[in-house]
């Protein structure tokens, strides 16, 4: 029987792990989205790699969009959350077993780890059974785990360590030290001596105070004096350990291949909701882009650039949405306006929703149809070449030119400000007419930014898009880019409306 | 054991941020001038008077409960000195003996503690001296609660007590600790246990209730060892050393919060010195639920100017009951800016239980505090213009207005055109109004002052700034609705006129003085 996977459909070819980022990464912003998404589960070792790979796919992107579909259910979503929290904490406690020079100690961190993975695998399974999702890798994981839940093998190991707990649990010792001597015993309920004192000082207590306890580390190291004294506590217990060692022995071989599996794949879907989920409470939308391979009638409404939107809504500033669609045979958009107006956001909004749809993830927006491309390409204005005037030049139109070559009409291709610094503006408008020839030739999607004016018209597959400003105000920005030209209030009120002080507005604020 | 001089059931919280809006507000109102006369040149005593000056009351109950303690400090002014005196020594006492715990040693920790504790121990040996001297004299709530809680609190066998622990905590005998096992098998919930267990030695002694026990010794040049049994000692007496520190810690913020809230009353005791001296008449408002709005007053001055001034300043009477919105309109320097002021400040004063400079004040307490949105006359930013900078400070406000705020506005939305801005002000103001907000505006733009008048003529108190009988330099503010009439030539007259040979004898610039005795609201 194949290992289930939530990742890849029965059937299809599974992808190999990719060795680096794509080309377009740092050009889109995306190499933070993915920093992003792993810094939300460092340990997670598939997540940079299934980031990394668009699949030109249908079935495997509808595949990872059920996931996410069956994940917009917020109690699945918390299972599945403790349920990975729980794993990870596992496999960190079995990797660190080799670490210690103690064997009660060692025993004690297996026992531990065994634990955490009972319960989580005995939630995991209550939760899933008779469950309505709808999702094949769900399902086919649920189809899995329910029956090892129940199977004899699994009871066996929860019974074990339930018991082991529980012994070892209730043993109570002292320690008296004096001088150099240290003597265990078993406890005998002698009073709490610290509990005295403050129960003496009880009625100066003022609030809240310092806190003037050290605190100490704990984790995989233990000192010789700690490992004699458990030692002694183990002859003082004898039968609690003995017990403890027959346990590490009967159950070597936990935790299960396929729960394994499931807990790697499922930190990919995890970490990416967790790195949206900000933004959604922020009242940003996410939706499951329709996807195709081959139509190209591209849209997007309310959609925004993931990276910066991080950065902004992490500020409490607030975050332009934009709105796209291509209709028919359009094909490009031409993207002009003022500086800082936009256009560059625009731009990487437009290639990072293309990429994550090919993901199968989520992507920023109301609603979405975007198109599985075969490669995506970037040319963006390199801020660190050193190289100026025709050098720079020449390296732009080398670049330009490969693509060109590289790209077939299932491409995309998102240009900003190609040739703004490296020539003139009578160069510039030459090149890019040509540049815009050649792409409208190919029949491929794209996004040209640029401050050529008057290429639009060269066919009709070209859309013109500007970012707009208040009219009233120039200095202004709306960071929206459109179609048309924008309209605007008077000024005073404007400006009102701006700062939420309208009597509409303030009454509403007023009264949260 | 609690101070409670401030609140009758819980401490003032001197760690509070002040409210977000201080420093406008300390600007607009003047706020230093009043805070100078309760400190003096003590910075302490300034923080002090900020904070509770800053931290408005939201009951009536509560303003009454801290005038009743105000009023024996007034009565009885030196026991409110020898208490405070005695606070700051022991506070002093921290900063020789305590100041330095270092809390990366519990046995250093504890030592330290058990030090400060015993220092402690006299200095409350003091106070309760006190307690049984003075009790019979005070007559607040506050002040009798206070000195039966030394007197309970501290018998003497309490004081013997606290000796035999300060004694024990010096562990000549070792130490004695219980633990279980934590996850990974270390020990872990490390307990000091009391070590009188004399009887079980002597039965082991005798051969009876054998214990089965294990040991070992470290040997005397293992370093190591030596170190992990120290640490082990560490983690066990880490709870009672923590245990003494935050004793010593909870003494110590008994005596600061005693030194603290005893503070304000310093200070309005010392505020009170001076404007007696200047002949300003003072008394204890009658505080009112914040809802509905309730403002009246007689004699009120401006207590800033009275403590600025070397002449006397006349009062105003208002009477805003149930009236939320007051709108002053009038003449330039027609004591406008000064009134709101007076206003801002008796509600402020009676908010945190002072007197307040007037014969006789009725004002509902504001829970939801006092703001200010005054003109500015700079432009802060290149990118901003004067009407951007005055709405950013207003969206600013609106986060933070509840019901129950009140709102001074100073010439507001006059930065643009006064068609504009009055449109921005009335939307504004009647979304203030409709959320339980009271509203005093002062604005010379006619327009405005009309707008309010069609709209609110029953809820609004309008008061106009007028020139008194004899012209020149006098003004009052009666009440009416507003007029067309610019003021411009009155203000041409009152700074002496340019086109005249006569110079000037106009007052600086914010030290308006009211010198008409001002009359009943027209009738």
């Amino acid at each position: 029987m194949r290992s289930v996977s939530i990742l890849w459909p029965e059937g299809r070819p599974v992808s190999q792990p990719i060795p680096q980022a794509p080309a377009y990464f740092g050009d889109l912003n995306l190499d933070q989205v993915v920093a992003g998404v792993a810094s939300k589960d460092p340990g997670a070792e598939l997540l940079g790699s299934v980031l990394c790979d668009h699949v030109r796919d249908v079935d495997t992107v509808r595949y990872r969009q059920e996931v996410f579909r069956d994940l917009g259910d917020g109690e699945l979503l918390t299972h599945l959350y403790q349920f990975a929290q729980a794993m990870t904490q596992v496999e960190s406690h079995l990797a660190q077993l080799a670490k210690m020079s103690f064997p009660y100690q060692r025993a004690a961190w297996f026992l531990d780890a065994s634990t955490l993975y009972c319960d989580a695998v005995r939630a995991l399974a209550a939760n899933l059974d008779g469950a309505s999702h709808t999702s094949r890798a769900l399902a086919a994981f649920r189809a899995f785990v329910v029956p090892y839940a129940s199977s004899r093998t699994f009871l066996t190991l929860v019974a074990d360590t339930d018991a082991r707990r529980a012994s070892l649990a209730k043993i109570r010792y002292c320690v008296r030290i004096r001088g150099g001597r240290v003597e265990v015993t078993r406890y005998e309920g002698q009073a709490d001596y610290s509990e005295e004192v403050l129960k003496t000082f009880e009625r100066f207590k003022q609030g809240s105070t310092n806190d003037y306890r050290l605190l100490y580390r704990t984790g995989p190291g233990m000192d010789h004096i700690g490992g004699q004294i458990l030692e002694l506590v183990g002859r003082l217990f004898d039968d609690e350990f003995t017990a403890l060692d027959h346990f590490c022995e009967a159950h070597a071989a936990f935790p299960d291949e396929t729960v394994r599996r499931f807990h790697a794949e499922l930190r990919f879907y995890l970490a990416y909701l967790a790195y949206v989920e900000p933004l959604r409470s922020a009242g940003l939308r996410f939706c499951l882009p329709a996807v195709s391979a081959t139509s190209k009638e591209i849209a997007a409404t309310e959609t925004f650039d993931l990276a910066l939107a991080h950065k902004l809504v992490s500020e409490r500033k607030p975050v332009v949405t934009n709105d796209f669609h291509l209709a028919g045979a359009e094909r490009t958009f031409l993207v002009s306006g003022p500086n800082q107006g936009g256009k560059t956001t625009f731009a990487r909004t437009f290639g990072q929703l293309h990429h994550l749809a090919g993901v199968g993830c989520p992507v920023p927006g109301r609603q979405a149809s975007l198109f599985l491309f075969n490669r995506l390409f970037t040319h963006f204005e390199r801020e660190e070449d050193l190289a100026t005037g025709t050098g720079k030049l020449e390296s732009d139109l080398v670049r330009m030119r490969d693509i060109l070559t590289a790209a077939t009409s299932d491409s995309v291709i998102i240009m900003n400000e190609t040739f703004t610094s490296s020539t003139m503006l009578k160069d510039a408008r030459f090149l890019s007419r040509k540049v815009l020839e050649k792409v409208v030739q190919l029949d491929l999607v794209s996004v040209f930014v640029t401050f050529v004016d008057g290429l639009s018209d060269l066919s009709d597959s070209i859309v013109s898009m500007v970012s707009t400003i208040v009219p009233e105000n120039p200095s202004e920005r709306t960071f929206k880019v459109v179609r048309g030209p924008a309209g605007g209030l008077a000024y005073a009120l404007a400006v009102a409306e701006k700062h939420g002080l309208t009597y509409d507005r303030l009454r509403r604020r007023l009264t949260v | 054991m609690k101070v409670h001089l401030l609140h009758e059931s819980r401490d003032f919280d001197f760690t509070a941020d002040p409210p977000a809006q201080h420093e406008d507000l300390t600007q607009d109102l003047d706020l230093p001038t009043l805070l100078r006369a309760m400190a003096g040149d003590d910075n302490y005593l300034l923080d002090v008077a900020r904070r509770v000056v800053l931290a408005g009351l939201a009951d009536p109950a509560e303003v009454l409960y801290r005038q009743a303690v105000l009023a024996d400090c007034m009565a009885q002014p030196d026991i409110v000195r020898d208490i405070y005196a005695i606070a700051v020594a022991m506070v002093q006492d921290k900063t020789s003996r305590w100041w330095h715990v270092s809390s990366k040693n519990p046995a250093w920790t504890l030592s330290s503690a058990v030090q400060y504790l015993e220092v402690a121990l006299s200095r409350l040996k003091e106070l309760r001296g006190i307690a049984d001297e003075r009790s019979g004299r005070v007559e607040s709530a506050g002040f009798r609660a206070f000195f039966r809680s030394l007197q309970t609190e501290l018998d003497d066998e309490y004081f013997q007590v606290v000796r035999r622990h300060l004694r024990q905590l010096q562990f000549r005998e070792g130490v004695l600790i219980s633990a279980r096992l934590d996850r990974d098998n270390s020990s872990i919930d490390l307990v000091l246990r009391a070590q009188n267990d004399e009887r079980q030695g002597l039965l082991q002694h005798l051969g009876l209730g054998k214990r089965e026990a294990y040991s070992f010794t470290v040997p005397t040049r293992d370093d190591a060892g030596w170190q992990g049994l120290e640490n082990l000692k560490s983690r066990a007496i880490n709870r009672v050393a923590n245990a003494a520190a935050q004793s010593a810690d909870h003494i110590l913020s008994y005596f600061a919060m005693l030194r603290a809230e005893l503070g304000f009353y310093l200070g309005c005791l010392r505020l009170r010195e001076q404007l007696i001296g200047k002949g300003v008449s003072i008394a204890f408002p009658a505080p009112a639920p914040w809802r509905p709005a309730r403002f009246a007053a007689t004699g009120l001055r401006e207590v800033c100017l009275a403590l600025r001034s070397d002449e006397p300043v006349v009062g105003n009477d208002a009477d805003a009951n149930e009236r939320p919105l007051v709108i002053v309109t009038g003449a330039n320097s027609g004591g406008k800016s000064t009134f709101l002021r007076s206003v801002g400040l008796a509600r402020l004063m009676l908010g945190c239980g002072m007197f307040v400079a007037a014969e006789r004040l009725e004002a509902s307490v504001l829970p939801g505090g006092v703001f200010t949105h005054f003109a500015r006359e700079e432009d802060r930013s290149m990118t901003s213009g004067r009407l951007d900078e005055e709405l950013t400070r207003m969206s600013t406000l609106a986060d933070r207005l509840r019901p129950g705020s009140l709102v001074l506005f100073n010439e507001s939305f006059a930065s643009t055109n006064e068609l504009e801005g009055s449109e921005i002000a009335r939307q504004v103001v009647r979304a203030l109004l409709e959320a339980d907000i009271q509203v005093a505006f002062v604005t010379h733009q006619f327009d405005l002052a009309d707008g309010f008048h069609k709209s609110h003529a029953d809820s609004a108190l309008f008061l106009r700034a007028e020139p008194g009988l004899g012209g020149q330099r006098t003004y009052r503010l009666v009440e009416g609705p507003p007029l067309a009439t610019s003021f411009g030539e009155d203000l041409y007259y009152r700074i002496g006129g340019w086109l005249d040979e006569t110079p000037s004898e106009a007052p600086p610039p914010g030290r308006e003085v009211l010198r008409s005795p001002v009359g009943r609201p027209d009738s």
